[in-house]
């Protein structure tokens, strides 16, 4: 599971300090608004503006790395970097695995979407989605066939091309590709809320590091800088924090 | 030209959109595969000339060692080996540096689904820079590559060496030569018009080997092909929809650019290195 | 749990059969034992029909290329270089997203009188479109070695069946295709390996799982994953894989004496590794 893409983009922040650590984010790069890579070919996203400012407020050093989603917990876990920075919803069985920070966004209902003129049916029928996320696990459960690809742009791919009859990801990621879809695509069945919401992960052995972020976390939220960042980047929504 | 992408159109919009800095990448990425090729060939043939020296040793333990290090790669696919051998270096490596540098640490390494070694013994460390992360990961996919072709190479030249008409070598010996002095004047240069063709085949087989490195998690051309043909919601400056076809349509043309042109230098190359020798036709190993 | 109820369990698990949900925790020996050897269902599966249909195609494909019709002998010539110049796994992917552009309605033909709904869909499933994958690249490999095999045969036979009063079809059918294949089939074999080898690619390639119905390695692949242990299940893997060949070996073999058994034993040519001939 050495899968870390190798020549990710690196961001160092200047810190001042000589003794700073250097923690390596994890992300996976490819799951808009969350995290991308854009045009640049630099990490971008809700989560790398929060990622930044964290490492801001708790003065580390922070190195971006990219990995694929699959292999993101065990990557994580055998210290090939120190965060998972990538969407990724606080649920129990992750918890077993790996800890996670306090949420830094809440708890997002993840949606259906289909071709422009299915039946409502289409969510029990074939329903791609993301290797190893919660909405597969949800599809897995709901008695609809799920399909698992690897990367969510493979999921939104395959209902486009019909291979399968709808995607169930996070509203969210998909919000974006309804409204440009110029009609072609659109949100179907019932909105789920799934997670506890989405949480930094970090090795269990990490205490350490998990104060440092949760702190910095709790000073995102408390100066109104977490709720910016959400309003910028999901369509001015308004954070909850 | 290209600071607002929105305002473009047509094959200004293509100019821009290939040339953004995330397309560089995906240029550089194809001199991954040159790096790999480069790299890997001649460790490649260093490995092939022990594996086939091995096979012909007198030392038993050698020659079984040669025997099963040759026909590994008959039974087994190389995607396993390249799939197993990093991950597995990787592991044993910081096993032992788990071992020297952390002795005080009795734990057990795998706890659970963990491996869990201490800070000091990860390689690279953790707070090394990024490219020696690169590095590393690079290291372990040319070694994976090296093992695996290494053995076909081993084959190949194990199959020349027998090839050498023994009358050549026993004149030499008349000659008076020794051992050493015919394998090094007669032997090993007599060779090489039986090894070119299956040389030939394996430079064009480790070609075509290079995508799997986009399986070893390697930022290769596959990887960039992907990633920039998915469709583009405007979080990107160049929105578009799903273009990987047109990508792996290039990387399609790529690749058979590459072995047209090596199976002609080869052809080239192999009749220069036949002239003269007595054979009838064209050079064949058996 | 019991091995045998692993076994009941998962040992069609790759076909659609037996328990849904993967083992995720505590994952056993037996578990990982029987899972990714009823993956090699899928391997099998691929390898025997593109042999198959690959070994029949190839034929042609080796004669329109000794062909004298221009015709026919360059768009063979061009369509082995396609696929011999390109790597498997490119072609993998490619032709992935190539049947996914296709209509998922299927494609009309019009007849006149009526018209034909081609349907298109089940070719973006590795069933169907993985499998033409392998059947297209097998058959450039192995025409190229029918091809050099073709060119081999004594002039002799073949004037020898003249002066019998045979040509065309029967003349090839009798005397030219069994000294034919004859020739080619050690080098065959090593391509049959190799093509079965090449069927680990289909689920690392663009064709997805349908719920995680997977090959051999796709199932190695996810133990590995889950257990982050790699020294389990990629040998487990290997040694199907290692079984698997001293079969195919076996019965290729086998022919290989039947083909031959009109020639001195001493003189026939046994099936070794070539490694200038593989792929």
């Amino acid at each position: 599971m050495k899968k870390i893409l190798i020549a990710a983009m690196i961001a160092v922040f200047a810190t001042g300090s000589a003794y700073a650590q250097t923690v390596r984010m994890g992300t996976e790069g490819a799951y808009p608004p969350y995290n991308f890579i854009n045009d640049k070919g630099e990490i971008d996203g809700f989560e790398r503006n929060v990622g930044d400012k964290l490492c801001e407020i708790a003065k580390l050093e922070c190195v971006w790395v990219k990995n694929d989603w699959d292999s993101i917990i065990p990557n994580l876990v055998s210290g090939n970097y120190d965060t998972i920075i990538a969407g990724m919803s606080i649920t129990e069985e992750r918890d077993k695995v790996i800890d996670f920070t306090d949420p830094y966004f809440p708890a997002d209902p993840s949606a259906y979407m289909a071709l422009a003129g299915a039946g409502a049916d289409v969510t029990k029928g074939n329903v791609a989605a993301q290797v190893n996320t919660i909405q597969s696990g949800h599809v897995a459960g709901s008695g609809a066939t799920l399909v698992e690809f690897a990367t969510p742009d493979e999921t939104t791919a395959a209902v486009r091309s019909g291979e399968a009859d709808a995607v169930f990801a996070d509203k969210a990621f998909l919000q974006k590709i309804v409204d440009e879809s110029k009609g072609e695509l659109i949100f179907i069945g019932e909105e789920v809320i799934l997670g506890k919401g989405v949480g930094l992960g970090v090795r269990e052995s990490d205490a350490e590091l998990k104060g440092k972020l949760n702190a910095a976390i709790a000073i995102m939220k408390k100066d109104g800088s977490l709720n910016a960042l959400i309003a910028k980047w999901f369509d001015g929504m308004k954070g909850p924090y | 030209m290209c600071s607002d992408p929105s305002l473009l159109e047509g094959w200004q919009w293509l100019w821009c959109y290939l040339s953004t800095p995330k397309h560089q990448q995906f240029y550089a990425s194809f001199l991954v595969v040159f790096a790999v090729l480069i790299v890997t060939a001649p460790v490649t043939m260093i490995l092939g000339f022990a594996g086939a020296l091995a096979r012909r040793s007198a030392f038993l333990p050698l020659r079984c060692f040669g025997i099963v290090y040759t026909s590994m790669i008959r039974g087994v696919p190389e995607i396993i080996f390249f799939l197993f051998v990093p991950i597995a270096l990787d592991q044993l490596v910081e096993f032992i540096r788990h071992r020297i540098k952390c002795p005080e640490i009795t734990d057990p390494i795998y706890q659970g689904a963990d491996f869990v070694v201490c800070m000091a013994a990860k390689m690279p460390l953790g707070s090394s820079p990024q490219w020696a992360h690169g590095l590393w990961g690079f290291t372990l996919a040319v070694i994976a590559f090296s093992i695996v072709y290494g053995a076909f190479a081993a084959n190949t030249l194990h199959g020349a060496l027998n090839a050498v008409p023994q009358n050549q070598l026993e004149t030499a010996r008349a000659f008076g030569m020794s051992e050493r002095q015919i394998f090094r004047r007669i032997h090993l240069p007599q060779m090489w018009t039986y090894a070119l063709p299956g040389l030939s085949n394996l430079w064009m087989i480790l070609i075509k080997a290079t995508p799997l490195l986009f399986l070893l998690g390697i930022e290769d051309i596959v990887y960039w092909a992907k990633e920039l043909g998915g469709a583009k919601t405007s979080y990107f400056a160049y929105p578009h929809p799903d273009w990987r076809l047109w990508y792996f349509l290039a990387l399609l043309v790529f690749y058979l650019s590459l072995t047209r042109v090596s199976e002609v230098v080869f052809k080239s190359l192999t009749a220069r290195v036949s002239k003269g020798q007595s054979l009838l036709g064209q050079a064949t190993a058996s | 749990m019991s091995c045998a109820q692993t076994f009941a369990d998962y040992a069609l698990r790759s076909i659609g059969f037996g328990v849904r949900a993967l083992p995720k925790t505590d994952i056993t020996l037996c578990e990982q034992v029987v899972l990714i050897g009823s993956g090699m269902v899928w391997n099998a599966y691929f390898a025997i029909l593109a042999v198959i249909f690959g070994f029949l195609f190839a034929t042609a494909l080796a004669v329109a290329r000794a062909s004298d019709n221009i015709w026919l002998r360059k768009p063979s010539d061009w369509y082995v270089f396609l696929f011999r110049g390109s790597p498997l796994f490119i072609q993998f992917f490619f032709a992935y997203e190539l049947f996914a552009q296709l209509p998922r309605a299927g494609i009309d033909i019009p007849l006149g009188f009526t018209t034909i709904t081609l349907a298109t869909s089940w070719l973006t499933k590795a069933w169907a479109g993985a499998l033409i994958v392998l059947f297209l690249n097998t058959s450039a490999y192995s025409s190229e070695i029918f091809y050099g095999a073709l060119r081999a045969v004594p002039k002799g036979e073949v004037e020898a069946a003249r002066a019998y009063g045979m040509s065309g079809f029967s003349l090839f059918r009798r005397i030219t295709w069994p000294t034919l294949l004859r020739l080619a089939w050690p080098s065959y074999t090593n391509e049959a390996i190799f093509l079965f080898h090449g069927t680990t690619l289909v689920f690392f390639s663009g064709f997805p799982a349908w719920q995680q119905k997977g090959d051999a390695l796709y199932y190695a692949n996810y133990f590995a994953e889950k257990t982050y242990n790699p020294f389990i299940s990629y040998p487990i893997a290997a040694l199907y894989f290692i079984i698997f060949t001293i079969l195919i070996i076996a019965l290729f073999g086998a022919i290989n004496t039947r083909l031959n058994r009109h020639i001195n034993p001493a003189e026939c040519p046994k099936i070794k590794y070539r490694p200038q001939m593989i792929r």
